[in-house]
């Protein structure tokens, strides 16, 4: 428990709080007068509403199209189920740079559905609201459906041989048991789009901004750092709030259900409704997944002369903006996301087994405290890197180590929540017996508990390495000019003119989709039936 | 418990070796006083032979760090500059500077060659903070296809702007986010004066004129007059760009035409002056000295031109044909004094988003 705290007090506290005080304390007096003065700017608070009304709104819609998702992921047994889940969890893992790059493709100007029906949304803010649903689809139906497979059905069969209708058996008995995976599913989302920033980034035009791009502005472009920080101070206690929510109903979702074993549960569709609900399921994983996916790959491959001429300049080096040749930015890619998994899997391991041992009031908050990452300002993450981290014994400012640790840092709460609830199945008494039978603590560990999680853990890995490989917000700032990530890459062939850059970016956002849809159906493969909350 | 100590213990030690083969295995470079590092925004660009040249003759090895627009590259460089990033920044311009100075970002040098700098663009004249490097000028482009076949004159003031003949045709930049943005903004401000800049702005917005974000998306998405921009259906014939756009069109344009298929509204300019200092707290500060040497040399100041579309400031320093050819150089465009946009800039820039933007 004592290095998974002080590396959040280290690398997410410190630099967090250096921002704010710098923000807050310019010339060496406190101004939190501003707090009030912010709050109270009209600009501001329609940026707080704006930031609320898009995130309730992206959260019942993903709902509304992924509840249905759930269900059929759930109960139904097709063929081609694992790799569609599979699919279907890519867009969770990618970039948001990447994912406004292939809404902008698909409802752009000159986009697929400008060509085919002169239909065009990239300034308004369902494009906005599609990009939230296409990335939070997978929330929801991981989240729900993985409950919604292990419920037992003979138990709503039983109240329908009582007499109670389809709809009231559904209602009484198997909407109790979801509700609150469906709350923590929902709560989830609503945390993501809240604290959306690439998707708006690229989507939202200088109309429409959220609290954390708002963050972003005031500090990299208006400079004003005491906006900033009271900004990164109301983001916090709205994050924490949504979180201490979340862990309440997380916790309500501990309570002892009649779980039955996945593989039980699912059968193929029967009769016309049911296939009808299969058809209309998948038809909306292909429109809205596979649809934004696709147009990536296709402009990827649209370059003139032949269909990999994209792919062949990434490997040149006189593209003028890097250093390097971009294809060079996969390796960096890479040896970051393997070094941030590293760090993941040992901070978040160890504060599963802290959270594990023990319970009360103190765990239950550091529980919430490894979650903030997931929450706070990415924006403020990568600056508070670049002034807090920068004097000895902690110069890590030109270090590539920065990199992965801020990379970690949103890797860490993945692990934790997959983690504890398979170290929580372990029983305590398999433990004991091993000790008093005289094995070593290490040698209980290993005898013990690691063949039992050792399938979670692959999975967590898994879930770190590709946050890690797509995160952007903090990385932007912290990545060195000649050692740019692909996230980063893309972001910079994206900002220059030309359809070279343009394929060139769309080449790389690629390749990043391949390496993370492989990387998941790797632990699709793995996935056991209790493993976590993703 | 017992456990747990170990495997921290293990961890821990495990931490300290990761990060120490970090910090070993990093070259930051800047420590070694044979190289100095310049660090710049995105659009820096210039030919490696220029480099080259300069490494040969001075022993230092140049590294160049880019990140980011000129807003966002001087924020961060202010951000660390307790432990900047290199030894020398380029790319703070006028409308900038007042924020770079007041903020301590650059140590004094005065440049070998400072004298053949033109003096108007000195504007650090007692302390010498900063150095001139380059200059351009902000101004509305048209694309002259769109006004000969609809028999319109195009605009050539802010006044034109605003005339019914031109509604729903402008695209401008964010003035927060876009350096044109600010600058065509300011010279809107630097033409009606303090209290009549906001009225005007009233009726470019009832004559509709559309904000975006960056000058990339304002010049090759949507105006209709750039090569990208038609390709991408661009449909606003009118754009906040450079001078020097319209021979950049022609230069990158293959075949290349017989003229620009764009011209500049010489009555809507504002001038650029683009900057490079010494930064406080440099590891190498001699080579960080020699750099900007170099930067306002004849040679240096002669590729600027066709790899950044800007002018130089140095006298004697020629500007290749395109520019003349295809471009009319600015009437007499907008300036306005470095103090005057210190003390307005941020409240400006303000109310002109909650104008404009909401």
């Amino acid at each position: 428990m004592v290095l998974p705290v002080a590396f959040f007090g280290v690398f997410f506290a410190y630099p967090v709080a250096a921002i704010v005080v710098r923000g807050l304390k310019g010339d060496g007096t406190w101004h939190l007068g501003r707090i009030a003065d912010v709050v109270g700017d009209p600009g501001i608070r329609h940026v707080l509403w704006f930031t609320t009304w898009q995130a309730l709104v992206s959260t019942a819609l993903t709902l509304l199209i992924a509840l249905p998702g759930a269900y059929v992921f759930a109960r139904f047994d097709f063929r081609g189920k694992d790799i569609l889940r599979a699919v279907a969890t890519v867009p969770f893992v990618l970039p948001t740079v990447v994912v406004g790059t292939a809404f902008l493709a698909l409802v752009g100007r000159g986009g697929l559905f400008d060509e085919l029906w002169g239909v065009r949304l990239d300034t308004t803010v369902w494009a906005i609201l599609l990009a939230h649903v296409f990335f939070n689809y997978a929330v929801v139906v991981r989240t729900v459906g993985g409950l919604w497979a292990q419920l037992d059905p003979g138990q709503e069969e039983a109240a329908r041989m009582l007499g109670a209708s389809p709809l009231s058996a559904w209602r009484k008995v198997t909407l109790p048991a979801l509700a609150p995976a469906v709350a923590a599913a929902a709560l989830m989302v609503f945390l993501f789009t809240f604290t959306s920033f690439g998707v708006v980034q690229i989507l939202g035009g200088p109309t429409f901004s959220t609290l954390e791009v708002e963050i972003y502005r005031q500090t990299s472009e208006i400079f004003d750092l005491a906006t900033a920080a009271v900004l990164t101070l109301v983001q916090f206690v709205a994050v924490g709030v949504i979180l201490a929510v979340h862990a309440w109903t997380v916790r309500r979702r501990e309570t002892a259900l009649r779980l039955v074993d996945a593989s039980l549960t699912s059968r193929r569709p029967r009769g016309a409704g049911q296939w009808a609900l299969l058809g209309g399921v998948l038809a909306t994983v292909v429109v809205l997944i596979l649809l934004p996916l696709g147009v990536l790959v296709e402009r990827s491959l649209d370059a003139p002369g032949s269909a990999f001429g994209y792919y062949e300049a990434l490997t040149g080096d006189d593209s003028g903006i890097f250093l390097v040749a971009p294809i060079e930015a996969v390796g960096n890619s890479l040896t970051y996301a393997l070094a941030a998994t590293v760090i993941a899997l040992l901070i978040g391991g160890l504060a599963a087994a802290a959270l594990t041992r023990r319970a009360g009031r103190l765990v239950r908050g550091f529980d919430a405290l490894l979650m903030l990452p997931l929450g706070v300002s990415a924006v403020t993450v990568g600056f508070g890197f670049l002034i807090a981290l920068d004097e000895p014994p902690l110069d890590l400012r030109s270090s590539w180590i920065l990199v992965p640790l801020a990379q970690a840092l949103v890797g860490v709460p993945f692990v934790v929540r997959i983690m504890l609830p398979v170290l929580r199945a372990v029983d305590e008494r398999l433990r004991e017996a091993a000790a008093v039978l005289g094995a070593s603590p290490w040698r209980v560990w290993r005898e013990v508990d690691l063949p039992m999680v050792r399938r979670a853990l692959l999975i967590a890995a898994g879930f770190a390495f590709a946050v890690s490989l797509g995160e952007f917000g903090a990385t932007v700032f912290i990545a060195r000019a000649d050692n740019p990530t692909l996230p980063v890459a893309v972001a910079q062939l994206l900002g220059r003119p030309g359809d070279l850059n343009y394929g060139q970016a769309m080449a790389l956002s690629t390749i990043l989709m391949v390496v993370c849809a492989v990387a998941l159906l790797v632990l699709e493969r793995l996935r056991t039936d209790r493993t976590g909350e993703f | 418990m017992q456990i747990r100590s170990f495997v921290a213990a293990a961890v821990g030690l495990g931490l300290v070796t990761l990060s120490a083969c970090g910090s070993s295995s990093d070259d930051t470079g800047s420590g070694a006083s044979k190289t100095v590092t310049l660090v710049s925004h995105g659009s820096f660009a210039y030919s490696k032979d220029v480099l080259k040249a300069f490494e040969k003759e001075s022993g230092y090895k140049v590294k160049v760090l880019k990140s980011g627009d000129a807003g966002q590259a001087v924020n961060q460089a202010i951000l660390t500059k307790g432990n900047p990033q290199g030894d020398v920044f380029f790319g703070v311009d006028n409308t900038l500077l007042s924020r770079a100075l007041d903020n301590g970002l650059f140590q004094p040098y005065e440049a070998k060659g400072l004298d053949k700098v033109g003096a108007e663009y000195q504007l650090d004249k007692d302390e010498h903070r900063v150095t001139p490097i380059d200059s351009g000028d902000i101004c509305v482009n048209y694309d002259k296809a769109y006004f000969s076949k609809n028999k319109i004159e195009p605009p050539q003031s802010f006044d034109d702007l605003v005339k019914p003949e031109y509604k729903d045709l402008l695209v401008t930049e964010n003035a927060s986010t876009s350096s044109p943005g600010l600058g065509f903004v300011l010279g809107t401000a630097a033409r009606y004066g303090d209290d009549g800049w906001e009225g005007y702005w009233d009726k470019l917005k009832a004559n509709g004129v559309k904000v975006v974000n960056g000058w990339e998306q304002a010049y090759y998405q949507e105006f209709s007059g750039s090569t990208d921009g038609k390709k991408a259906g661009g449909d606003r014939p009118l754009v906040v760009s450079y001078a020097s756009s319209p021979p950049a069109e022609v230069v990158y344009a293959d075949p290349k035409p017989k003229t620009a298929p764009t011209g500049v509204a010489t009555g809507t300019c504002f001038r650029q002056i683009e900057f490079a200092g010494l930064l406080s707290n440099a590891k190498n500060a001699e080579g960080g000295k020699a750099l900007i040497d170099f930067l306002i040399s004849k040679r240096f100041q002669e590729d600027m031109p066709l790899n950044m579309f800007v002018y130089p400031v140095v006298e004697g320093a020629s500007v290749p044909a395109e520019f003349t050819e295809y471009g009319p150089a600015a009437k007499d465009p907008a300036t306005m004094a470095p103090e005057k946009i210190a003390e307005n800039r941020d409240q400006w820039v303000k109310s002109w988003a909650s104008l404009v933007l909401k």
